[in-house]
């Protein structure tokens, strides 16, 4: 793609780290993942960001990864890239409890209505279809800070209820999370490749709160196995710019993410 | 498979604990020996402990001998599964697998093995949260029996586990509180950048769980790329992150991590990961065996490995 394209053109993946990175204010630390949020995050570190500070679950404190050296995972020495400090995964997992951290990004295979992710199994776990990946860090994520959940938006991913709550949101909504044992954090936002959610602060479901350009109401409950809370004051977010999209294609020119 | 029964943690008594530990003969003494010796005391049942985490400082060589050696109904542990994982089970070494996440890296997906043994219930699978894993050994390493923790409340995680795990309210403060067992692994397996011939051990780069899980351990095994000089480490005492009390075995491993990397001495092998990637792409568990059949069965021994892989061994 060359850089005089129209912004309208861009592909999901670009859409969703656009997205994220304009949720990441400078000063702020985030838990990130290696995908869509990494990508946000590296892209917001270059353009309004620069104190933006983000910890791996691999025990990495404060990278900033160079364009073309993105890590395949969280847990390896690329992250480690200019870092502040490397700890254990146990102590800086250890930091997210002990409250440093004021966003973490998670994602997964299902969400449902309350923003409860599942990334363990599909269908029942005592006889799973799928035996996915799992948990890693995301529960830990979930559990202890304000939470951004980034997920496809297909109706398969969307569904009522997860097979399984790997990463708890609201559980069963209200003050259901609080009741579990989960006295902190929570979701924050859900972006999609369609449109931005938070949750209703008394039920806890998830409502549409930004439209992404071009992106009609009908095309986002067309595509998830439940109906959100539709409010009336939903925004549509500004489309990426050349600028945005410029830079993050920088930072992955082998397109090892961006695809 | 069938609905499982929980059970409580099969926690060792305290005592008996000190008592193995003191049963250890701890002094400042030789310690090196061969990988196919080190790896022999390894017994059936027993639990396994890995090192480092996803495809960084893996004691690949220590897993590679496990696998050669037809170990059986052992439980493994390691927060973060990648390749070795595979292997494990595809050698019908393990009965109980416990870990956060499970493939050999996400650019290369599921785990075909992986979801072959868990799908068909061929092992018992325990997904914890990656910190509740470090948690537990931290406990073990400790020398308490369990840590309060914040985690894995209100999702469906303790239902599927087979350990029956237990809650209470903050004696102080109220607040509910998980408690996660500590996990005391038989043998723990570390991979270091360098180590003395009486086990003292320096590492570079992230430093994993591993001081923990050899804390934890009735035994380590330690492989090192390098044995260095006892004067080496006393020059720079405070870069020693396992001491000698702790280890039982010493092997020097040259490339003893690939094809994962071990910091500083080298990266990922991502091609040679590439390759295993895609005889299971093409037929699952099949081709893991064949994997390992030229992989891991026919090389006479490690650095024929290597050369198979196309990594020179030095000296």
């Amino acid at each position: 793609m060359g850089k005089h394209q129209a912004t309208d053109a861009y592909t999901t993946s670009e859409l969703l780290s656009v997205m994220c990175s304009r949720v990441m204010r400078d000063g702020l630390i985030i838990f990130a993942g290696v995908g869509v949020p990494l990508l946000g995050a590296t892209l917001a570190q270059r353009l309004n960001a620069p104190s933006l500070t983000i910890l791996f679950e691999g025990g990495i404190i404060g990278p900033f990864i160079q364009p073309g050296r993105l890590p395949p995972s969280t847990n390896e020495m690329r992250t480690a890239e200019k870092a502040n400090m490397l700890l254990s995964p146990t102590d800086v997992l250890a930091l997210l409890q002990r409250g440093y951290v004021d966003i973490g990004f998670i994602g997964g295979a299902q969400i449902d209505q309350y923003g409860n992710v599942n990334s363990s199994y599909l269908g029942d776990h005592r006889q799973p279809s799928t035996r996915l990946p799992g948990s890693g860090g995301g529960n830990d994520i979930a559990s202890l800070a304000e939470t951004i959940v980034i997920m496809p938006h297909e109706k398969k991913r969307f569904v009522e209820t997860v097979d399984f709550i790997t990463s708890p949101g609201y559980v069963a909504g209200g003050q259901s999370r609080a009741k579990c044992g989960l006295i902190a954090g929570g979701v924050l936002k859900v972006i999609t490749n369609l449109c931005v959610f938070d949750c209703h602060p008394q039920t806890r479901r998830l409502s549409v709160s930004a439209l992404h350009p071009g992106v009609k109401i009908d095309a986002v409950l067309d595509n998830m196995g439940f109906r959100p809370d539709i409010p009336d004051n939903i925004v549509v977010s500004e489309p990426p710019s050349l600028e945005e999209l410029s830079i993050l294609r920088g930072i992955d020119p082998t397109r090892m993410y961006l695809k | 498979m069938t609905a499982h029964q929980q059970s409580a943690p099969d926690t060792p008594a305290y005592l008996a604990l000190r008592k193995r530990l003191a049963s250890r003969n701890r002094g400042l003494r030789d310690k090196t020996t061969s990988l196919s010796e080190a790896i022999a005391t390894i017994r059936d049942g027993d639990h396994v402990a890995i090192g480092g985490n996803t495809f960084s400082r893996t004691p690949f060589a220590a897993v590679w001998e496990i696998v050669r050696q037809k170990k059986k109904h052992l439980t493994v542990s390691r927060s973060i599964t990648s390749t070795e994982g595979d292997f494990l089970l595809a050698g019908d070494c393990v009965d109980k697998y416990m870990t956060s996440w499970f493939s050999q890296g996400i650019v290369w997906g599921l785990s075909r093995v992986m979801r072959d043994y868990v799908e068909n219930g061929k092992v018992t699978y325990e997904e914890w949260s990656h910190m509740s894993l470090g948690m537990m050994y931290r406990a073990a390493a400790m020398g308490i029996p369990f840590m309060p923790t914040r985690v894995m409340m209100g999702s469906t995680m303790p239902d599927a586990l087979v350990t029956k795990l237990e809650t209470m309210s903050c004696p102080y403060t109220g607040d509910p509180l998980l408690l996660l067992p500590a996990l005391y692994p038989n043998v723990a397996l570390i991979h270091v950048q360098r180590a003395d011939k009486f086990g003292n051990a320096q590492y570079d780069g992230l430093p994993f769980m591993d001081a923990d899980i050899a804390m934890a351990a009735d035994r380590v095994i330690l492989t090192t790329e390098k044995i260095i000089d006892n004067d080496e480490i006393r020059q720079a005492p405070d870069h020693t992150k396992i001491p000698f009390m702790a280890v039982d075995a010493v092997v020097e491993v040259p490339y003893g991590a690939a094809p994962h990397e071990c910091a500083g001495c080298y990266d990922p092998f991502y091609k040679r990961m590439d390759d295993y990637a895609d005889f299971t792409r093409r037929n699952g568990l099949a081709g893991a065996l064949d994997y390992m059949r030229e992989h891991i069965f026919e090389p006479r021994d490690w650095n024929a490995f290597l050369a198979k892989i196309g990594v020179e061994a030095r000296g």
